[in-house]
């Protein structure tokens, strides 16, 4: 009888692939951008200039990482730099490009009650946090989101871990999720603005401090490296890539929109 | 309470629509479920009735594991397939990760063990009403495993909706190996568990309640079929 | 241990227990048994609770294998499908009547050709055929043991063993039964059936072979026996006075 699994498996397959013909490439990429919808505005039109469909798998960015080295993936589009560049350094990626930037948000519970609004930066809200011992969800994923949020906690010298479990709650889980918890237990969180602005269960928070220029986020799109994964659809993704970067590309980025705003900024180079 | 009552209005304005995401959706999850539960009784009906009348060494052994088996965690059960079928693990040369074949597979594994545990009860309880009956007749190991099985289709039918429940209700598995990917390997459940990190609670919720009409619809389905030939079974 | 005997049981007789001994649960439930049965003909074995009667049966079948003694087979009990047993409580599948007799056909391997004309036959000989889609279980107690017995003649035994086929039966239902026995016993299948129902031993017994404590205690004609018997545990049985 257990023969009987493999020509089974071969045969559901076969018509699975058969259902899917068409060229297609698979892009890891993060939670930020798929729930902000991002992809839902720009890949139709991609697809209708290439005839190449766009399989998004949205992941943490570490997992997109790590997904992208075992060679599950065509494009790598997260938003964590340096652990960009030492992907393309170690060979697993072809060359990292900039794509689009918006900025990270502090949301909070409406009242404040750290008093970080009235921070004159984003380390002395976080400052103001810590002090008041105000619960704080932390990604605590490895995401870009999460390395970002380490980097900052870094500079206004503070280490939360301490205090992991106490005020500083790690979820390990995406963003939304992440929110969830937020909104769900009245605590303050490092979020991007696209999904902020997209979230659907906001409550009673809303966006606490914004606007420094720590708060940079930049996007970042790689080829994976058909040296190391013979199986990756080099041309099909290279063809991607290249509309990405391209005026049209650039253009479908800007002209997505929620709630009337502008979620990501095109800023390929010239 | 406006939770719900939002989530209500959600479920059946997408139902009344025929929303074509939604239909989509829905045969996308019925088609990998329903796939998995045959495979896991093509698998497991056997195996359970193999496990209740064969006579080998290490059966007892093999029926703990089996037992057990029922207990996987389905994010385990994804991260072990996903590692099997990615490119970087020996199976990757199939090139089956994040496509459905992969989720029926991952749920296969996790409702094969299910079935074969519920199968090998039936069939063990029907061997001590038919065992002398069918020992007298000169029936073989195989015949009688195939008499068990066929009079106790009944049960099995029960055995095969347990399993299918199994697979319908499960996110971990098939969110990994399938990626959740639209218009290709997103489920119910991936789908609720979507929206619900988008914060869209009303709509997962109505997605949950659309999920559970659906498998109400097809449990009734099969009682129905089970109470048809029930006529023609025992007393 | 079973003795491996290149002869057969002698002329006239189907089966023979020769010296059979069986011990279970630290009680003898067979005792040095020499029981032979005629190749013709109904044979009645009879005798008290915990006589060992049905074991012998099941000793005859090849479904136990004895401790001791030898069971030695005519050469017309080679296949599997030549020796059949009845039960007291028919154990039908759940399915109908005729489904049943094409699984007993199917599992004692008669051949394809074959199957849908006897089919015919088993159902017409236990006057089946007017509930044969009734499901099998759903039927009277008497009416599952015509079915019971029906597939057990399915690949045409050449011996029938019948443990109290009609113990839990009403008169009505024991007739129909009995008239089977003697139809089956005509058509030349050498017949044994177990009963306490000394009018039933009248009434289908050509021979008699009485147990008492696992061993035989007396064999003779039908006539004879219940006419006078000769053993004191015999006597005192059907007098109703034998006490275990």
């Amino acid at each position: 009888m257990r023969s009987l699994v493999l020509p089974l498996v071969t045969a559901l397959s076969m018509t699975a692939t058969a259902q899917a013909e068409g060229e297609f490439i698979v892009v890891q990429s993060t939670t930020s951008t798929q729930n902000s919808g991002l992809y839902d505005t720009i890949l139709p039109a991609f697809t209708a200039a290439s005839d190449i469909a766009v399989r998004v798998v949205a992941v943490g960015t570490g997992q997109a990482i790590r997904n992208a080295r075992n060679c599950d993936g065509d494009v790598l589009l997260v938003h964590a730099k340096a652990a960009e560049e030492a992907f393309v350094a170690g060979g697993h990626g072809l060359a990292r490009a900039d794509l689009m930037y918006n900025d990270f948000v502090l949301v909070g519970p409406a009242d404040d009650p750290a008093g970080a609004g009235a921070a004159a930066d984003i380390g002395a809200a976080l400052t103001a946090i810590a002090t008041a011992r105000a619960p704080f969800a932390s990604r605590g994923d490895d995401s870009g989101t999460h390395r970002k949020e380490r980097v900052l906690w870094d500079a206004a010298g503070i280490d939360p871990d301490g205090a992991s479990g106490a005020w500083y709650r790690e979820t390990g889980s995406g963003m939304g999720a992440t929110l969830n918890i937020a909104t769900g237990m009245g605590a303050y969180a490092l979020t991007d603005r696209a999904t902020w602005i997209a979230f659907g269960n906001k409550g009673d928070h809303r966006i606490v401090a914004e606007g420094d220029a720590a708060l940079f986020n930049q996007y970042g799109v790689i080829a994976v490296n058909p040296a190391k994964c013979p199986a990756v659809r080099a041309q099909a993704a290279r063809t991607f890539i290249d509309w990405l970067l391209s005026p049209p590309g650039q253009a479908a980025i800007a002209a997505h929109r929620r709630g009337g705003r502008q979620l990501f900024f095109p800023n390929a180079a010239e | 309470m406006q939770g719900f009552g939002d989530a209500f209005a959600s479920a059946f304005g997408l139902i009344l629509r025929l929303d074509a995401d939604l239909l989509e959706i829905v045969g996308l999850s019925l088609r990998v479920t329903l796939s998995a539960t045959l495979c896991a009784c093509l698998i497991g009906f056997p195996l359970g009735a193999l496990l209740a009348v064969g006579r080998f060494p290490l059966r007892g052994a093999l029926s703990v594991l089996v037992n057990a088996m029922m207990g996987l965690p389905p994010v385990v059960v994804g991260l072990t397939v996903y590692l099997m079928l990615s490119r970087a693990g020996p199976l990757g040369a199939l090139g089956l990760l994040y496509t459905p074949t992969a989720m029926i597979v991952a749920q296969t594994i996790l409702v094969t063990p299910i079935v074969a545990a519920l199968t090998r009860q039936i069939v063990a309880d029907l061997d001590v009403e038919y065992h002398e009956t069918l020992r007298s007749m000169g029936a073989n190991a195989r015949t009688r495993m195939q008499t068990l099985l066929w009079d106790g289709r009944l049960a099995l039918m029960t055995a095969a909706l347990a399993g299918m429940g199994r697979a319908l209700a499960e996110v971990g598995a098939v969110m990994i190996v399938g990626g959740n990917i639209d218009h290709v390997t997103r489920v119910m459940t991936t789908a609720i568990a979507l929206e619900t990190s988008r914060g869209e609670l009303a709509l997962a919720l109505g997605l949950g309640i659309v999920l559970m009409v659906l498998s109400l619809a097809l449990n009734a389905l099969v009682m129905g079929a089970r109470a048809g030939a029930g006529r023609m079974a025992h007393a | 241990m079973l003795r491996l005997v290149a002869s057969g049981p002698g002329p006239d007789a189907m089966v023979r227990l020769e010296g059979v001994g069986l011990t279970r649960g630290g009680r003898r439930v067979l005792d040095d048994l020499h029981l032979a049965i005629p190749a013709t003909g109904i044979t009645a074995i009879m005798g008290p609770n915990g006589a060992g009667k049905s074991l012998s049966l099941r000793v005859m079948a090849g479904l136990v294998a004895p401790d001791e003694g030898a069971v030695l087979r005519s050469e017309d009990l080679a296949g599997r499908q030549d020796i059949a047993l009845v039960f007291q409580k028919p154990v039908l599948l759940r399915r109908s009547v005729r489904a049943n007799l094409r699984h007993a056909l199917a599992v004692y391997g008669v051949p394809w050709r074959q199957r849908r004309e006897r089919l015919g036959e088993l159902l017409d000989f236990g006057r089946l055929a007017s509930i044969a889609d009734a499901p099998a279980r759903a039927l009277s107690g008497g009416e599952q043991q015509r079915v019971a017995m029906v597939r057990a003649l399915a690949a045409r035994p050449r011996l029938l063993l019948l443990d109290e086929p009609t113990a839990s039966l009403d008169p009505q239902a024991t007739a129909a039964i009995e008239t089977l026995i003697q139809n089956t016993a005509h058509s030349g299948t050498a017949v044994v059936i177990v009963t306490h129902d000394r009018g039933q031993a009248g009434r289908l017994a050509d021979h008699i072979r009485f147990l008492h404590k696992g061993a035989l205690a007396e064999a003779a004609s039908a006539s004879q026996f219940l006419l006078a018997q000769k053993s004191p545990e015999a006597q005192a049985y059907l007098a109703g006075k034998l006490l275990l």
